[in-house]
């Protein structure tokens, strides 16, 4: 098992390596640099500029530095902000959107699981249809829609909550609602569906044959192997809440990394960009291998396959 | 009359679906004694895999046991009880195992977990007594180096072998009567008769009780010592293993014989198939269910449901022609029987 994941760790690490470079080859096909400007800036200027960044340097250099830097966690000087290093906004903001992300994902876990078991167990009774029917919402209307009405009742007309940023505890709640409304509804909706495929199971059947108590067989025999496919999907979506979200950040105003996603590109700042894409890619590979985990945990076949693959 | 374990009278299990009323199980009578092996026969959709899950209280919704219907095990009736009390009783007074061994056991957890945690439910006993129970019951089933296997997941088992260990949890907590639904279909011929050859030897070694249900009379000719033949879901005959096989009073216990295929007649002739389908029961047939089928078949068989005739003291069959006003059809049964 050890020599396993040891094997898979190298895997994402050649992985993480496979997207660094074909986001720094195709970030650079893109027409226009870093210091395109509507007003153009004279010829000279620019060429100083440039190599002062070395981006004067041939294509393979500049990325052979860039991955010099990687190693050593150097992200290189950030073009927008002059004086900054990449780093240090990563520093600065990724807190911030890990914080919030954390507490979201949470909700999703802690809510959205129980509520599927919950709903499965009393399928197409008052609950489960209502709680069913939020979640069709929640899947259907979008973070910002949640976000906006959410600032508009709790902080404009009761103002129980701070409109924007995150002063105290209560104001998590908004951006963690928006955050993990869609994926909190969308895991309460697979837990049911699996739930539910599970409950028809002939083990399940088994279990109560052998005089099992309701609690055991729901929450013993059941539960177990319904929350396999909820595993599945978590793991993509722990990457992706815990790299923030450019909408919701923007609305409650958070000072996190979520902008720079949409912003790094249209500014062709090629530090953050590369950043911000390794930092996804490295959180989304180690999920994956997490979720493996997770899986030979939860699931004795795929630990036998693999210790003898 | 004090031997009697389980007496089932006037069964009747529906289920309500969105089309109606599915009348499963229409009024079903046997009963059981203690240390005898009781066989259900029927095709698919007779009622007989329904009828044991009444009598388990595993009837699910939108499925329920009717009013009126009476499963009296060790003097108690056992429509009466809650599901609560049902499940003290389950696995540990009667147990029963399944068609297909490969899903019916719970893949994520091993055998010892689930063989431990069904003996101490039943039984006040520690972890590690319930282990050493679960070890000496995996060895009464012939499973080799049980106390090493009992680690194992049910993938690393075979069929036959999940089945053995099924047959072992059944069996831990020295139930008083087993119900086993089919147990072999699932599994091929050679395992089938390993499984039945293991059932054989259990009946002589301990105490319990056997309902055997199958679609298949050759698995119950050599275990059983009574067999009820059921089908759209009533009971059509029942005798002894002699009077089933060797004088079955029931035109649909004729067919069952016919359709299967055996040793010493002519390889060129045919089986005889019992043509047409069982019928719809959601819309049940007034008359006898088989009546749309049987070759003998009257105008009061499409009419009106046949009284049950008792032949013997253990032998009975609902069929019109045992009335004394039809016309003889002579030995249209042991005509048709093959000899031994």
């Amino acid at each position: 098992m050890g020599r396993y994941f040891f094997r898979r760790f190298l895997y994402s690490l050649l992985t993480i390596w496979l997207i660094a470079s074909v986001t720094f080859f195709m970030m650079h096909a893109i027409p226009g640099g870093p210091f395109t400007r509507e007003k153009a800036i004279p010829d000279e200027i620019l060429r100083v500029i440039e190599a002062k960044y070395n981006l004067d340097a041939p294509l393979y250099e500049q990325y052979f530095d860039y991955l010099k830097g990687l190693v050593t966690f150097d992200l290189g000087p950030s073009f927008q902000k002059v004086g900054t290093s990449v780093n240090d906004l990563i520093v600065a903001g990724f807190p911030n959107t890990a914080k919030v992300g954390f507490f979201a994902i949470l909700a999703i876990i802690v809510i959205g699981v129980p509520v599927g078991i919950v709903s499965a167990l009393k399928q197409n009774k008052p609950l489960d249809y209502i709680v069913m029917f939020g979640a069709t919402l929640g899947v259907t209307i979008p973070s910002f829609v949640i976000a906006t009405v959410y600032i508009y009742i709790f902080a404009g007309k009761l103002g129980w909550v701070p409109p924007f940023g995150l002063r105290n505890a209560v104001s998590y709640i908004g951006p963690m609602i928006a955050l993990s409304g869609y994926s909190l509804s969308f895991v309460a909706r697979l837990t049911r569906s699996s739930m539910l495929e599970i409950l028809r199971a002939d083990y399940i059947q088994t279990a109560r044959a052998n005089g099992l108590s309701e609690y055991s067989v729901i929450a013993k025999h059941a539960v177990k192997n319904a929350v396999i496919p909820v595993i599945t999907y978590l793991g993509p979506t722990i990457a992706a809440i815990m790299t923030g979200s450019f909408v919701v950040e923007r609305i409650f105003a958070i000072p996190g990394i979520g902008r720079y996603f949409v912003e790094s590109v249209t500014n062709r700042d090629y530090t953050t960009i590369m950043a911000v894409t390794v930092l996804y890619a490295t959180i989304y590979v180690f999920m994956v291998l997490l979720v493996d985990i997770a899986y030979a945990l939860v699931d004795p076949r795929i630990r036998f396959e693999k210790e003898k693959a | 009359m004090n031997n009697i374990l389980l007496e089932v009278s006037n069964l009747r299990t529906s289920f309500y679906s969105h089309l109606g009323e599915i009348q499963a199980v229409r009024g079903a009578s046997f009963q059981l004694e203690k240390g005898k092996v009781l066989g259900i026969v029927g095709e698919s959709g007779s009622g007989k895999s329904v009828s044991a899950l009444s009598v388990m209280g595993l009837i699910q919704e939108p499925g329920k046991v009717k009013e009126g219907s009476v499963i009296n095990f060790l003097g108690r009736d056992l429509t009466s009880l809650s599901n609560k009390a049902m499940s003290k009783i389950r696995g540990n007074d009667i147990s029963m195992i399944f068609q297909d061994p490969m899903t019916s056991l719970n893949p994520v957890y091993s055998i010892e977990n689930q063989m431990v945690e069904v003996i101490q439910r039943h039984q006040t006993i520690t972890k590690k007594a319930a282990k050493e129970r679960a070890v000496e019951m995996l060895k009464l089933v012939g499973i080799p180096q049980p106390e090493k296997r009992i680690k194992n997941y049910p993938h690393q088992f075979s069929g036959g072998m999940r089945q053995r260990v099924m047959i072992a949890t059944a069996l831990s907590c020295n139930p008083q009567l087993l119900i086993a639904d089919e147990p072999t279909t699932a599994l091929d011929v050679t395992i089938q008769a390993q499984i039945l050859e293991l059932m054989k030897d259990l009946k002589t070694r301990i105490s319990t009780s056997i309902i055997i249900i199958t679609h298949d009379l050759g698995v119950i000719a050599e275990i059983c010592d009574n067999i009820v033949v059921m089908y759209g879901g009533t009971i059509m005959e029942t005798g002894t293993e002699q009077d089933i096989f060797y004088n079955p009073q029931n035109p649909y216990t004729v067919g069952l014989h016919q359709s299967i295929p055996k040793m010493n007649v002519d390889e060129k002739a045919r089986l005889v198939p019992i043509k047409g389908s069982p019928p719809d029961l959601l819309h049940p047939p007034i008359g006898c269910p088989f009546a749309g089928r049987c070759p003998h078949a009257m105008q009061i068989c499409l009419e009106e449901q046949p009284p049950t005739f008792s032949i013997s003291e253990n032998h009975t069959s609902a069929c019109w022609l045992l009335h004394e006003d039809a016309p003889k059809v002579g030995d249209y049964i042991t005509a048709e029987v093959v000899s031994e």
